[in-house]
């Protein structure tokens, strides 16, 4: 379980991130974060696994407050917290499979991880992630040699591997095209259901949050503005969280080719 | 008229530089040509003979050093081994050593500002000082022989190395390593499977470079007293014996020539 209480954040510069979250999220929820570039949604999900740290109020992850956590903690903490990006943030150079067995970092240690003895059943973990999310046939492709959509998928590969107990996507489609945006939400959805690992993700598009959202969570200029199950969300939700009206351009479509 | 189709060519139209700039650069022109005049002005004035001497003596000179005496070789090239092994001991110890100075030094991985002030000053202050000088000191204090040199280079490739990683260092994607962080890896994690795999070719390329480098500075240590091929040219140049240093020239070029040849080749195979 995931509780914002009364958590605030305010960037060094003074760029107010985040005011005043009151959010509770359960266990092995999907929940979709909407908002407009800028409105907090990287902010809020960076939280949970302190990439970034609020600067009041108290977060707790399994009933204890992260927020004054340090180096020890805070990696056992983000062993538990998988991340997936809008960018992938594969290493470039390195092999599938080195990338996804990455996500084990956590879990070994530095001497293990820097000589590669990694565990037999953690390799064959690594390799069980890549079938799930079906790109098994690349495990020895450099990842620069992947495209956008294979390279999304490693990543999640590589949070698979990690088993967390939470998944954070931030933008996890922006970069895709409509079908493989469509592929990535199925993978991310799947996973949510089958291994019961509660999911945040942040989207601007409200016809995929619509699709696959369990529960909606609209934030604007920092703050939480709409928060409910995704049968409460009406257009009309959307322009209040957007302030203004909707656009061709805040819909992904393509649902049907996928 | 054309002009009835293009009105933006009506009127008053922008120039590309503002004239600010303009300015700015007038005077930085002038400023520096007249830095080559004064210098032109000055060095003429402290030449003796001119150019004209200077051919004259070029053409003795040169007859002095032909033909060159291949019969040294076989002595020398076992100084000449000792120089490249100079080059390659001297080398990998700086490659070793740059890399926890160029961490330290990389702004991107140093977040705490005190350390990467501190490591870069010791790496800005290890690079004024010359290789001559350094082969200079150390030749005083361990005398003649190959180890003062093999110090010398060490010391000087890791200013210029460390320098140049960590520069490489600060080029490099940092969301590899925003996503090891994100998976609970540690310092030196993060490390080694998202900066390390970015930096590996550079890093090679750039020991290779600063290895050529070195094996011309090993040259020039070597007529300080620091070993190797340098300090029996600057014997033979001693006992006026022209032919010989020829020889030696020529052999120092050649090699010159053949590492920097198979080390290009290396770098290019690398990025």
């Amino acid at each position: 379980m995931i509780e914002f209480k009364d958590v605030g954040l305010v960037y060094p510069n003074g760029t107010e991130g985040l005011k005043n979250i009151n959010v509770t999220i359960n266990d092995g929820e999907f929940v979709v974060i909407v908002g407009l570039s800028g409105a907090g949604k990287s902010t809020f999900i960076r939280s949970i696994n302190r990439l970034v740290t609020p600067t009041t109020g108290s977060l707790q992850v399994d009933e204890e407050d992260i927020i004054g956590y340090h180096s020890g903690e805070l990696r056992k903490l983000r062993t538990k917290v998988g991340m997936i990006f809008q960018n992938y943030n594969l290493v470039k150079r390195s092999n599938v499979l080195k990338n996804v067995i990455a996500g084990r970092l956590g879990h070994t240690g530095t001497f293990r991880s820097v000589l590669n003895l990694y565990k037999k059943e953690d390799v064959g973990l690594a390799y069980e992630s890549l079938k799930r999310v079906n790109i098994e046939e690349k495990v020895h492709n450099r990842a620069d040699e992947l495209s956008g959509g294979q390279q999304q998928r490693v990543s999640i590969a590589r949070v698979l591997t990690q088993q967390p107990k939470y998944i954070l996507a931030d933008e996890p489609v922006a970069s895709l095209d409509p079908p493989t945006s469509h592929q990535v939400m199925t993978y991310l959805k799947k996973i949510n259901k089958e291994d019961n690992i509660t999911t945040i993700v942040n989207l601007h598009f409200i016809d995929m949050a619509m699709e696959y959202a369990d529960r909606i969570i609209g934030m604007r200029a920092g703050e939480v503005v709409f928060d409910g199950p995704v049968s409460e969300v009406s257009e009309q939700t959307f322009e209040e969280i957007y302030g203004r009206s909707i656009r061709q351009d805040d819909l992904r479509g393509g649902a049907e080719e996928s | 008229m054309t002009n009835e189709k293009n009105p933006v060519t009506q009127g008053k139209t922008p120039s590309i530089y503002p004239a600010k700039t303009k300015k700015q650069v007038t005077i930085i022109f002038f400023a520096v040509l007249a830095v080559y005049l004064f210098s032109m002005y000055w060095t003429q004035r402290e030449m003796v003979g001119g150019i004209d001497g200077a051919l004259g003596n070029m053409f003795n000179v040169i007859s002095k050093f032909f033909p060159p005496n291949f019969a040294v070789l076989p002595a020398i090239w076992d100084p000449m081994v000792e120089t490249i092994q100079m080059a390659i001991i001297s080398t990998t110890g700086a490659a070793i050593v740059t890399v926890p100075l160029a961490v330290l030094a990389a702004e991107n991985i140093t977040t705490y500002r005190p350390l990467y002030f501190a490591s870069r000053t010791f790496l800005n202050i290890l690079r004024t000082i010359p290789d001559l000088v350094l082969a200079v000191i150390f030749v005083g204090l361990f005398g003649i022989g190959l180890f003062p040199g093999i110090l010398a280079l060490f010391i000087f490739s890791i200013g210029i190395l460390a320098k140049l990683i960590s520069e490489t260092i600060e080029a490099v994607d940092m969301n590899p390593l925003e996503a090891m962080r994100a998976s609970g890896g540690n310092v030196f994690q993060v490390i080694w499977y998202a900066l390390v795999p970015q930096v590996l070719p550079q890093f090679t390329s750039l020991t290779l470079y600063v290895f050529e480098i070195n094996i011309r500075a090993s040259v020039v240590l070597g007529l300080v007293g620091a070993g190797g091929i340098g300090l029996i040219l600057d014997q033979q140049l001693g006992f006026y014996n022209y032919p010989n240093a020829m020889a030696i020239v020529i052999l120092i070029f050649a090699v010159v020539l053949i590492i920097e040849y198979i080390s290009n080749k290396l770098r290019e195979a690398l990025i």
